[in-house]
């Protein structure tokens, strides 16, 4: 069994990340899993969280807020909406998101309403857990 | 025969006209680079959007699917999104745009077909208002935004699908044009809803065969991933056309600073021709003069 497997980050903006990765805690949306070398193959959403890798260079983190993660038995694929590393991401910001994210829950249509809503509502768990 | 001072006039104002167009070429060469860059940065989250959708299409191929995956059972409304420019000053660019997508709308509507038709940028629209008026629909305006964001393809998605589930339309089909190289762009028409995942290129094939588990369900993930996937295909287009419109003005600004040179050499040879008949005259009359004394 191959001891890493390849991890990429990409939002619509960069490639964030794109290394070889023993462990990677994806933060998926029926829950957080940890993924190592040989995981069944899946397909997840994710929810606001810290996508953790740690590959040869030591660990890695960054924020996501919403997106997807394909895994398979030697690659995890996260295509994540927005994403930050951990280190560049302040409080503020954060809260900028939500604001955001609350701004557009309050304009968001009937049916759109439930599912922006609760992202607001797992931003706001999120941003709690930080701290 | 214009005078000397006019001709020195004329040269002197295309040498101007010449620096414009040189200035020009050099700020479009400048963003040209910064959007090749972005093309190039945003390539692997479309490239990995469409890796997930296709596994995705894969497994739900047998069951009915979302409607913005199986389409709404009939082609009769279709919706053309032409993507232009904000500024014109780029040669063909607009036009070829524009030409592709009237020649679709004559095909559709030789077929009976309804089309409405949704411009981003204002190039497009201007041109496409003279002939097509009443079957525009809306406009995106961009002319504000200095560097196109993902923000900017969210939102016209999001308007895309409202009226989509709105019922407005039951094909979409943007025109934008690829960016193969500086001195090739080419105008091309993709269909965004329903959404048609892109086919697997040789070689991967191999990964597209591995079963998925999918979590919460498939049903679940095709909801909430396929109005991103509009999103992600609007957003390449846009990046693709922001670095077509650099390489086609880059490539008309080259042109015309060429032929401004070329004008004023002609233009210098006038002049001092002219000048030269001048001076000949202004002889012979002196001569002419001299010996009538």
């Amino acid at each position: 069994m191959a001891e890493t497997m390849q991890f990429d980050l990409v939002s619509p903006e960069k490639r964030l990340a794109s290394f070889a990765a023993r462990a990677v805690q994806v933060p998926g949306s029926e829950g957080e899993m940890t993924v190592m070398p040989g995981h069944a193959p899946v397909i997840t959403t994710l929810r606001p969280g810290i996508v953790r890798a740690s590959g040869e260079s030591g660990e890695e983190e960054f924020i996501v807020t919403q997106g997807i993660a394909e895994i398979s038995s030697d690659s995890v694929m996260i295509v994540a909406e927005q994403s930050f590393p951990r280190s560049e991401m302040k409080r503020s910001d954060l809260e900028r998101l939500l604001e955001e994210a609350r701004a557009r829950a309050a304009a968001a249509s009937e049916e759109e309403r439930l599912t922006a809503e609760k992202f607001v509502e797992e931003l706001v768990h999120f941003i709690e857990m930080m701290e | 025969m214009p005078s000397l001072k006019d001709l020195k006039n004329r040269i002197e104002s295309v040498k101007n006209t010449r620096k414009i167009t040189k200035a020009m070429q050099m700020v479009a060469a400048a963003k040209l680079r910064r959007a090749q860059e972005a093309a190039e940065a945003g390539r692997p989250y479309s490239e990995g959007m469409n890796k997930v959708m296709r596994s995705l299409a894969a497994a739900a191929a047998d069951g009915e699917g979302p409607k913005l995956l199986a389409g709404t059972g009939s082609d009769q409304t279709h919706l053309l999104v032409v993507m232009t420019a904000e500024r014109g000053l780029c040669g063909g660019f607009n036009s070829s745009i524009v030409k592709l997508a009237r020649q679709k709308i004559e095909d559709l509507q030789a077929l009976g077909k309804t089309v409405k038709i949704l411009t981003v940028g204002r190039k497009g629209r201007d041109q496409m208002k003279r002939e097509f008026e009443d079957l525009m629909v809306g406009h995106v305006d961009l002319s504000d935004v200095k560097r196109v964001g993902y923000e900017n393809a969210t939102a016209i998605a999001r308007d895309l699908l409202a009226r989509y589930e709105a019922g407005e339309f039951d094909v979409a089909t943007i025109f934008f044009s690829r960016f193969e190289s500086v001195i090739s762009q080419v105008p091309t028409e993709a269909q965004i809803i329903p959404v048609a995942p892109a086919e697997a290129e040789a070689g991967e094939e191999e990964s597209g065969k591995v079963v998925y588990e999918f979590e919460p369900g498939e049903e679940e993930i095709l909801t909430e991933l396929l109005p991103r996937a509009v999103a992600t295909q609007l957003f390449s287009a846009l990046l693709e056309n922001a670095a077509s419109e650099q390489g086609a003005r880059m490539s008309a600004m080259d042109n015309a600073t060429r032929n401004a040179g070329e004008m004023i050499d002609k233009l210098t040879i006038q002049y001092n021709r002219s000048r030269q008949a001048a001076i000949t005259t202004e002889l012979i009359e002196i001569i002419a003069g001299a010996e009538a004394l």
